[in-house]
């Protein structure tokens, strides 16, 4: 510990000011900071500081998307032998999947940690840590068949777009990953719909099995074809078609598990989506005209990005709603509107990215109403008070 | 009696080094300091020539903008040395003591005949009135404004405070003949705050004159702005008061000896004192005298003084002064050492209220936190942590921000009146993206007040 220590303090010099590699200065005190907690102290206000720091926030949340990529990198595997008929063991299905997965998220933490490096220069600030979850959900809400290139390109647009362009971490509007996710689905829409979802590129001497369906139980509904809709029991397992790590609603709980003990993640908010979803598709069952609204209200819970989007998108604390009340609002109508794209929307069979990146633009809005609130009440006392002296 | 008020948000920090009930007198420090900057707002004017002889009593400077408001000399001796800061700032005032103190006289009249502004002009004269605090602000209180109220809280809840049932013992006939002073200088009402469980003083439970509430809960319950804001708030226009008891104790002793006396029974505190007891010095004192010797001494580690607690202190150095509020002094140690991968171990001995370090499965446990940061700043990112140790009804994070594009009138709207940098410590050491909460604050407060001046 003590000669890495030395090292960077024999390397640091050429990053600082009149240094060589001066430009890489931040750069460097990404990797130091990485490294080493600094021997930074206090100065003013309050002399000790919890222990927490963004590092470790962030790191927790990728603790909790372990599950997922774990299951999802499974699921790639799994789905790609169920397809070609061939019946392999646990092992070699996950070993498929992480072949399969890994580029993706190599793809993306490199191009987005790249801008934010260059971004972080070219502003003189220290690199923030946001992206280290966002470059792990980016891979996880898209097919597995996605193109590297289109990975980069995604992130890059998001990370620029989505972020910088507002200030970087803390300042943006929209949730990057799926800012990322939006703009694959509007500019290469065919890349994800349709027979996406399952790696479905065979060797020589295999073929995919007859019969054989890649579509989504949320596209099943769409269409109507509820006879291939896989049971509740699977959807909630996972192992069915899908996003990498959307599908499987047991591994999005355990992740909320470590959210919400934690105390990262907003209890709050995942439970309101739920709320939302569930009172809305229970509202559908009343009014049902067709297959879709008469599906049980639960069904939309472990169906889709549900759980992933209510668990790890909506709770993104930068875009949703920063006020304790409007956590309540921004969550609920996250849930109905979600079920409300899927059901009646005949374009978009999955409603969760679309009202999450819909309430993000309206959570200013409902912040903005719950501080108004706060004002008046103030105002109210004010007022009260003058006529008591009067 | 009175119905408990429970402050459920808030956060005790369980910190090492809280002091034994024992009550020692050090030996009389060499030297003594008035701190201009220990009053926020002050600019000084000089009275007196370097070299000049000083009774306990005599002023030293006034404050330029409000030259009633004198400051005295806490001790008999010679004003030897005045230390500056960056721009010629004047950062204290050093009086060499005597070995025996002469006082001022100031007076022994009977309370009951004098009027309000006798009364004031007494407490004026002597230098004790910069113990009157206002608020909205948190500055030394204008002599001219007729309070809605004085509030004093009779119990604080800060990391490792004093337990001011302890300091009050044997000084209840002074703390009474102090709060009959004050209640002649409010319109309104003397509001006195209570532990519930932990006052048991009948100095604070039987006392009479005042209105008396009941607080319960973990800090900052004991902040007299938590308490104003759940008994009565402050709206924009009013003005309350706020003083500590020690203060209320000093102020009866000038009426009943007519000296001016700042007497300041101090706990030494944090994990690095070797006995954490209580000590009876004056404000202003250098704190050598009785923290030679009963720090821990470690290979590596420097301790950081502190005038004041852990949260709001002033850190001074080994010899320095104690402050004029301060009834408290903390050491704990630096935080200089760097650590490998420091935030992804899952270390024991650290604190934190998020649930990220394993330490908050050892409830019991009290830790010798450091001064370290952690981390650079970063934007805000997190929400509604700020809330969960904020029990006012205001939002912190629109508050601070309102005050960081400097929006007087939002900050106004969301209730810049009835914080002070205090009130929002917990914040700031919350934090994650550890932003300088407290600091902001007071510039809020210093733009409104400049805005209204």
């Amino acid at each position: 510990m003590k000669a890495l220590h030395n090292l960077l303090e024999k390397i640091k010099p050429q990053f600082e000011k009149g240094g060589r590699l001066e430009k890489f200065y931040r750069t460097f005190e990404a990797f130091e900071t990485f490294l080493f907690v600094g021997g930074n102290v206090t100065k003013r206000g309050s002399h000790i500081r919890d222990a927490i720091d963004m590092k470790r926030t962030m790191f927790h949340v990728v603790i909790a998307l372990m599950p997922v990529m774990l299951f999802g990198m499974w699921n790639v595997g799994y789905q790609h032998y169920n397809a070609i008929g061939l019946e392999v063991d646990l092992i070699d299905q996950f070993l498929f999947g992480l072949i399969r997965v890994l580029p993706l998220i190599v793809v993306s933490y490199a191009s987005g940690l790249a801008v934010e490096f260059i971004f972080a220069t070219i502003r003189d600030h220290e690199v923030n840590e946001g992206f280290l979850v966002s470059g792990l959900l980016i891979p996880l809400v898209i097919p597995v068949t996605t193109p590297l290139w289109m990975v980069a390109l995604a992130t890059i647009f998001a990370v620029i777009i989505g972020k910088e362009v507002f200030g970087g971490t803390g300042m943006n509007i929209l949730n990057p990953a799926l800012l990322a996710r939006a703009f694959l689905f509007f500019a290469y829409p065919s890349y994800l719909s349709g027979e996406v979802w399952i790696y479905t590129q065979v060797q020589e001497g295999q073929a995919l099995v007859d019969g054989f369906s890649g579509a989504t139980p949320l596209a099943l509904l769409a269409s109507g074809e509820l006879q291939y809709l896989p049971s509740a029991m699977e959807m909630f397992l996972g192992n069915i078609p899908g996003s990498i790590g959307e599908t499987s609603t047991v591994a999005v709980l355990l992740g909320a598990l470590v959210l919400v003990a934690t105390g990262v993640g907003s209890l709050r908010i995942m439970l309101t989506v739920v709320a939302g979803g569930l009172f809305t598709g229970l509202l559908f069952n009343l009014f049902a005209t067709n297959p879709f609204m008469e599906i049980p209200a639960y069904y939309h819970l472990i169906l889709g990005g549900f759980a992933f989007g209510a668990v790890f998108m909506a709770t993104d604390p930068v875009t949703a709603s920063q006020t304790g009340t409007g956590k309540y609002i921004y969550g609920f109508l996250i849930g109905v509107i979600t079920v409300l794209i899927r059901v009646v929307n005949p374009a978009y069979p999955e409603g969760m990215m679309l009202a999450i990146l819909f309430m993000n633009v309206f959570a200013p809005l409902i912040d903005h109403y719950v501080v108004q609130a706060n004002a008046k009440r103030r105002l109210r006392r004010l007022k009260n008070a003058q006529v008591k002296l009067s | 009696m009175s119905k408990v008020i429970r402050i459920k948000r808030g956060l005790d920090i369980p910190l090492a080094g809280e002091a034994e009930k024992i009550l020692q007198t050090p030996p009389r420090a060499d030297e003594y300091a008035v701190k201009p900057p220990d009053y926020h707002g002050l600019f000084p004017k000089m009275l007196v020539e370097e070299g000049a002889r000083v009774k306990a009593g005599t002023p030293l400077f006034y404050d330029k903008y409000n030259e009633d408001v004198i400051f005295t000399s806490p001790v008999s001796g010679t004003y030897t040395q005045l230390i500056r800061g960056a721009k010629r700032r004047i950062l204290e005032v050093r009086i060499k003591a005597d070995a025996e103190d002469e006082y001022v006289q100031f007076g022994k009249e009977d309370i009951g005949s004098m009027t309000r502004e006798k009364l004031i002009e007494k407490i004026l004269k002597s230098g004790l009135w910069p113990a009157i605090r206002q608020r909205p602000y948190a500055v030394i209180a204008n002599h001219k404004d007729v309070p809605r109220d004085i509030f004093i809280t009779a119990f604080k809840s800060a990391p490792l405070a004093p337990d001011l049932d302890f300091v009050i013992n044997g000084q209840e006939d002074l703390f009474n003949l102090g709060l009959g002073v004050l209640s002649k200088l409010t319109d309104g009402d003397v509001h006195l705050s209570v532990h519930t469980e932990k006052t048991i003083s009948k100095a604070f439970t039987q006392v009479s004159g005042v209105k008396l509430h009941r607080f319960k809960g973990p800090h900052p319950a004991g902040n007299v702005g938590i308490q104003i804001h759940h008994i009565k708030p402050l709206n924009k226009g009013e003005v309350v008061w706020c003083l500590d008891i020690q203060d209320v104790v000093n102020l009866g002793r000038l009426f009943r000896d007519g000296i001016y006396y700042p007497q300041r029974i101090v706990a030494l505190t944090g994990p690095e004192v070797l006995n954490p007891r209580y000590y009876k010095v004056l404000a202003g004192t250098r704190i050598s005298p009785f923290t030679n010797k009963n720090i821990r001494v470690e290979q590596g580690v420097t301790p950081r003084f502190i005038s004041g607690d852990v949260l709001t202190g002033e850190k001074i150095n080994k010899d320095g002064f104690l402050g004029f509020y301060d009834d408290q002094l903390t050491v704990i140690p630096e935080g200089d050492k760097p650590e490998l991968l420091g935030w992804l171990v899952p270390s024991l001995d650290k604190f934190s209220v998020s649930r990220t370090f394993f330490s908050f499965m050892m409830p019991w446990k009290k830790y010798r936190l450091n001064t370290n940061i952690r981390s650079g700043e970063r934007p805000f990112v997190i929400t509604g942590l700020y809330e969960k140790v904020l029990p006012m009804d205001i939002l912190p994070m629109q508050l601070i921000k309102s005050i960081m594009i400097n929006d007087i009138d939002m900050m106004e709207k969301l209730g810049i009146y009835e914080v002070a940098p205090e009130d929002l410590a917990l914040c700031e050491y919350i934090c994650p993206s550890k932003i300088e909460i407290q600091t902001i604050v007071r510039e809020g407060l210093d733009a409104i007040q400049k805005e209204f001046a």
